[in-house]
């Protein structure tokens, strides 16, 4: 018999409604104490072994399984009984804030065993404080932003003191910063807790920023490695599965270091480079300063869209009133591709919504090509700007592909034959074409996000804003999306990008927009944002790794490094 | 009054606990229910009117609504005279005519008197609803209802659906501007036909995505032992103090007196006119 | 009898949605008469979750609209928002429901299974209520209880339907994805 804490053997598993297994023959070793990260693009099985350790497979969710699985030297027999060894803080902190205030929240796993009421207060206050959640004890959850909610969450597990804690995506829905802290509370709880800790997360570069003792890294149901993050990050096997990897890791490569396992590439502040490293990188930067970055510029030009110092606030209650945009003025400029960028709720959402007409600003002007868009309605506005949605299901409202981009042409009055040609061509632009008479059900959530472009994309807008179009995507489909919206933006439309993903700004926006608190703080190009490190504290935004290999190579405009990564 | 927005007024009624007012809610309900005695409507009115003057609610916060039920009575009295002109005579068995408009129609003492019980008895069950709406944390609600002998899962049920009545709200709200963005028009102006077409666009992504968000939220309850246990204790539960006992004793005297007032009417009637 | 944590959120959810709909959506249909949609969306949780979370919907739902509008709350027609919710529970098979294994038959089903429900809730227990609690004339709660029933059966049986088919398409049937 082994003492390992968790360990699989030969075990698959095939879900009731699949084909073919979603795991297959796992082989996998789990000691107490260790701190692993579960890493694999989506679909490669990594969520679904998560599951299979808190217990909602199979009890939950119905398969078949082969070979063994024991927890602490026993196979569960319920997801109760799973529950008792394994704490799972859940992606979606919404789902499991289930309290009507967080205290109430937080000790919602000890009134389920009855615990007396003196003790869970104890007890509740105790765990708030270890996460630092004590200020917000007594407020009900819409009034908390994503990162206290995923506080919340993590003191609701913690307070059962589970031997082994089970972390789901917990990056997936946080701004960068906040993500940045989250990954520290989660090594601290770690540390304090001597809690077997485990991660499930594609985000690789952000969870390795601190500590971790060991890789799994996953690809269509199968472990395909299972080393140490030094190991992990310089591997082919990243760009094979389509996982990110650390841009740092990336802009060596480009100035053409060979890091090595020993180098201890797996975190920033181990890194090891030699003076030879350096001058490599020096050289490699020096070359790319020589070309110029391309620059439009726009002064002659009309705009297309123009904010002309608009202002926005909500009603609070009757008397009291929250400014979310205070007198912001920008242009935008036919064809561009721009970033609108800040932390969560920093007014970035807001202002869509002003843009579209959900909202009517307090004070100021939009101006569309001219005209000023104050007399239009919300209908009237969407044939000039297309707005899409982050989340795909809250806008798709047909069974079927075909007549749910037709919709906003037939509620228009559109002959089905012209309706029937435009689908048919924007479908075609969309990548659908092969699936236009499929049913919605039957797409990857890739694919109902490229529906939900289609859907504005058929009333022809000139401006396409996007909310978050890449949230909780792996890299591969991220890609698709941006090179899909690369290659809109390149055949004419104009792309606003709402995000606090900077990657994403970095590697395709030319001209980010920075907001923070309501205020437009930096109208520049994207790399300038992300590594001008006061803007980004501003901003509650996070330096990117390149700003910080900066440092470590002695060189003195950081910028210059993140513009020779760029060309 | 939007939603729930419990704002703590730190009054005696506030410091009540939600499970006593409910009894008291639940009590006044049943006893004015139950009798037409008009001195115990009366009394009922009352009784909840001091709890609100008590709790110290501004009259400028329930206005609006006073005016809504006002014409909403009135309403309700002109269709009870159209409909049944006769009914108080039937009730009290006399008929003391005051004033004949036509053949049906005539206003008579039993008419006026049974329309000003009826109004009286809608009205009863106002104002001690309003007191408990605004002086109860909701956060009190589940505990309440639990300690009132409801089991604890629907207790808790109560409890999550004020936690994501403000959820369900956004949604709603991001959903119907993301349709009226793409031309859906849900307003008097569209044709019947598209408007419920147009419902149908924002109910199915709003009640789809609720079914996903059931399975998800009742998969993080049960990981943490959420129907473990025969019983359940409460973080936001109260102790009582001596105002709940006095609540209590009201409520059960309101149920008392009430059934007191048939004996004593022999009837749920209470006939002046005899 | 066995109310599973499913059914508890679903409760929570439905009563959630019917509140909503009650108290902030108020789409015009004609004059003074609003879509009732809080029906619909009863109507289809308790075919998709069975008699005693719909009985509890429509119990909970309404009750917590009365309170935040503030007019008290009128037990009469919550008792009958609450039969609605439990009767409708019984209208089609919720395993079956549930597994979206619905078929045509299986609507219309729904749709005479509402009549009924919709009947006797309206037609009978609200107005029965009124007469019991309030002594209110039986000719004039009979005709209130007809017009607000016809509504909320109308709208039951065009909009619960289109969701019951709806859902019955994007549920998946075992090994069929692959």
């Amino acid at each position: 018999m082994s003492n390992s804490l968790i360990e699989f053997r030969n075990f698959s598993f095939q879900y009731r409604a699949q084909k073919n297994p979603t795991l297959v023959n796992i082989n996998l070793r789990i000691e107490k104490g260790e701190k692993i990260l579960i890493a694999g693009p989506s679909g490669s099985g990594k969520s679904t072994l998560g599951s299979c350790l808190n217990g909602l497979i199979p009890f939950n969710n119905p398969g078949i399984i082969t070979g063994e699985l024991l927890i602490g030297g026993k196979a569960p027999t319920s997801v109760f009984d799973s529950s008792k060894l394994v704490g799972t803080v859940l992606q979606d902190t919404d789902a499991q804030f289930v309290g009507l205030t967080s205290a109430a929240d937080v000790a919602f796993a000890l009134e389920n065993q009855a615990i007396p009421q003196s003790d869970m207060i104890r007890r509740v206050y105790n765990t708030c404080e270890e996460v630092a959640a004590n200020q917000y004890a007594m407020l009900a959850p819409h009034n908390l932003s994503g990162g206290q909610k995923q506080r919340v969450s993590m003191a609701g597990i913690l307070v059962n003191a589970t031997p082994i804690l089970l972390f789901d995506e917990p990056l997936a829905s946080l701004d960068p910063y906040t993500g940045k802290l989250a990954t520290e509370l989660i090594d601290r709880i770690a540390q304090r807790s001597k809690c077997t800790v485990i991660i499930i997360e594609h985000r690789i570069e952000d969870v390795l920023h601190r500590h971790i003792d060991r890789v799994i890294l996953m690809d269509n149901g199968r472990i395909i490695a299972d080393c140490s993050p030094d190991e992990i990050v310089v591997s082919e096997l990243l760009d094979e599965v389509g996982i990110r990897k650390p841009l740092y890791v990336k802009a060596l490569e480009r100035a053409g270091v060979v890091l090595l396992p020993d180098d201890k590439p797996g975190n920033l502040e181990s890194l090891v480079l030699t003076d030879t490293d350096k001058e490599s990188i020096q050289k490699w930067v020096n070359q790319a300063v020589s070309q110029e970055l391309k620059t439009t510029n726009h002064q002659e030009e009309t705009p297309l869209l123009e904010l002309l110092e608009t202002s926005f606030s909500y009603n609070i209650t009757t008397k009291t009133k929250k400014l979310v945009l205070d007198n912001v003025s920008f242009k935008l400029f036919a064809g561009e591709m721009t970033a609108i960028i800040g932390a969560n709720g920093a007014g970035k959402s807001t202002l869509a919504k002003l843009i579209i007409g959900f909202e009517e600003p307090d004070t100021g002007k939009i101006i569309y090509n001219g005209e000023d868009m104050s007399g239009l309605t919300i209908p009237e506005r969407a044939e000039r700007i297309g707005y899409v949605m982050q989340n795909p299901n809250q806008m798709i409202c047909k069974p079927m592909i075909f007549d749910e981009v037709a919709l906003g042409l037939r509620v228009r009055g559109f002959g089905e034959q012209e309706v029937r040609e435009r689908v048919e061509s924007v479908l075609e632009v969309c990548g659908l074409s092969k699936v236009i008479d499929w049913p919605i059900s039957a797409l990857s959530y890739g694919q109902k996000k490229r529906v939900t472009i289609a859907d504005a994309l058929v009333l022809r807008p000139q401006i396409l804003i996007l909310d978050e179009p890449t949230a909780g995507q792996d890299f591969r489909h991220y890609t698709d999306i941006m090179e899909f919206l690369l290659s809109l933006n390149a055949s004419g439309v104009t792309v606003v990008l709402i995000t606090h993903d900077m990657h994403l700004c970095i590697e395709y926006a030319k001209r980010a927009l920075v907001f923070s608190n309501g205020e437009l703080i930096a109208d520049c190009h994207a790399y300038e944002a992300l590594s001008d490190p006061e803007l980004a504290k501003k901003a509650s935004l996070r330096e990117t790794s390149l700003y910080e290999l900066a440092r470590l190579c002695d060189i003195e405009d950081p910028k210059s490094l993140v513009r020779a990564y760029l060309s | 009054m939007t939603s729930f927005g419990y704002i703590p007024r730190k009054t005696i009624v506030d410091e009540m606990s939600g499970a006593s007012k409910i009894f008291l809610t639940l009590a006044m309900s049943i006893s004015a229910m139950i009798t037409f005695d008009t001195r115990f409507l009366l009394l009922v009115i009352a009784v909840s009117i001091s709890l609100f003057i008590m709790a110290k609610i501004s009259f400028k916060e329930i206005k609006a609504i006073l005016v809504f039920i006002f014409v909403f009575l009135l309403i309700n009295n002109i269709a009870i005279f159209l409909f049944a002109p006769e009914q108080g005579v039937l009730i009290y068995g006399t008929r003391n005519e005051l004033l004949r408009i036509s053949e049906r129609y005539t206003i008579t003492v039993q008419q006026l008197y049974y329309q000003m019980n009826v109004t009286l008895k809608y009205f009863s069950i106002v104002p001690i609803a309003l007191v408990f709406f605004l002086t109860t944390d909701p956060a009190e609600f589940a505990w309440s209802l639990n300690t009132l002998g409801v089991s604890y899962k629907i207790a808790y049920a109560v409890s999550l659906a004020l936690r994501y009545i403000p959820e369900v709200q956004r949604n709603y709200r991001d959903i119907s501007q993301a349709q009226q963005a793409r031309g859906v028009d849900i307003s008097k102006k569209a044709p019947i036909k598209a408007r419920l077409k147009g419902v149908l666009t924002i109910l199915f992504p709003l009640v789809f995505s609720s079914l996903d968000r059931i399975e998800q939220i009742s998969n993080a309850m049960e990981m943490r032992g959420f129907g473990r246990e025969k019983k359940r204790t409460w973080y936001s539960g109260r102790s009582f103090i001596s105002y709940d006992y006095i609540v209590a004793v009201i409520a059960i005297l309101c149920i008392g007196l009430s059934v007191y007032t048939i004996v004593l009417n022999n009837g749920r009637f209470y006939n002046p006119f005899i | 009898m066995k109310y599973s944590i499913k059914q508890v959120v679903a409760t929570a959810i439905g009563s959630a949605i019917f509140f909503v709909l009650a108290r902030f959506v108020s789409i015009p249909i004609f004059a003074n008469t609003y879509l009732t949609l809080q029906y619909a969306v009863l109507g289809f949780f308790a075919a998709v979750f069975g008699p005693f979370c719909g009985l509890l919907i429509g119990l909970i739902g309404h009750t917590l609209t009365d309170l935040a509008f503030g007019w008290g709350i009128w037990w009469s027609w919550v008792i009958a928002s609450a039969v609605v919710g439990f009767l409708s529970g019984f209208v089609v098979k919720s395993k079956k429901a549930e597994e979206g294994a619905l078929e045509k038959s299986d609507l219309v089903r729904f749709i005479f299974g509402s009549l009924l429900v919709h009947g006797i809730s309206w037609g009978l227990v609200a107005p029965g209520l009124d007469i019991a609690i309030y002594a209110e004339p039986a000719n004039k709660v009979f005709i209130q209880g007809l017009i607000a029933g016809a509504g909320n059966f109308v709208f039951t049986a065009v909009i619960g339907t289109a969701l019951l088919a709806a859902y019955a398409k994007t549920r998946v049937k075992t090994g069929s994805l692959g």
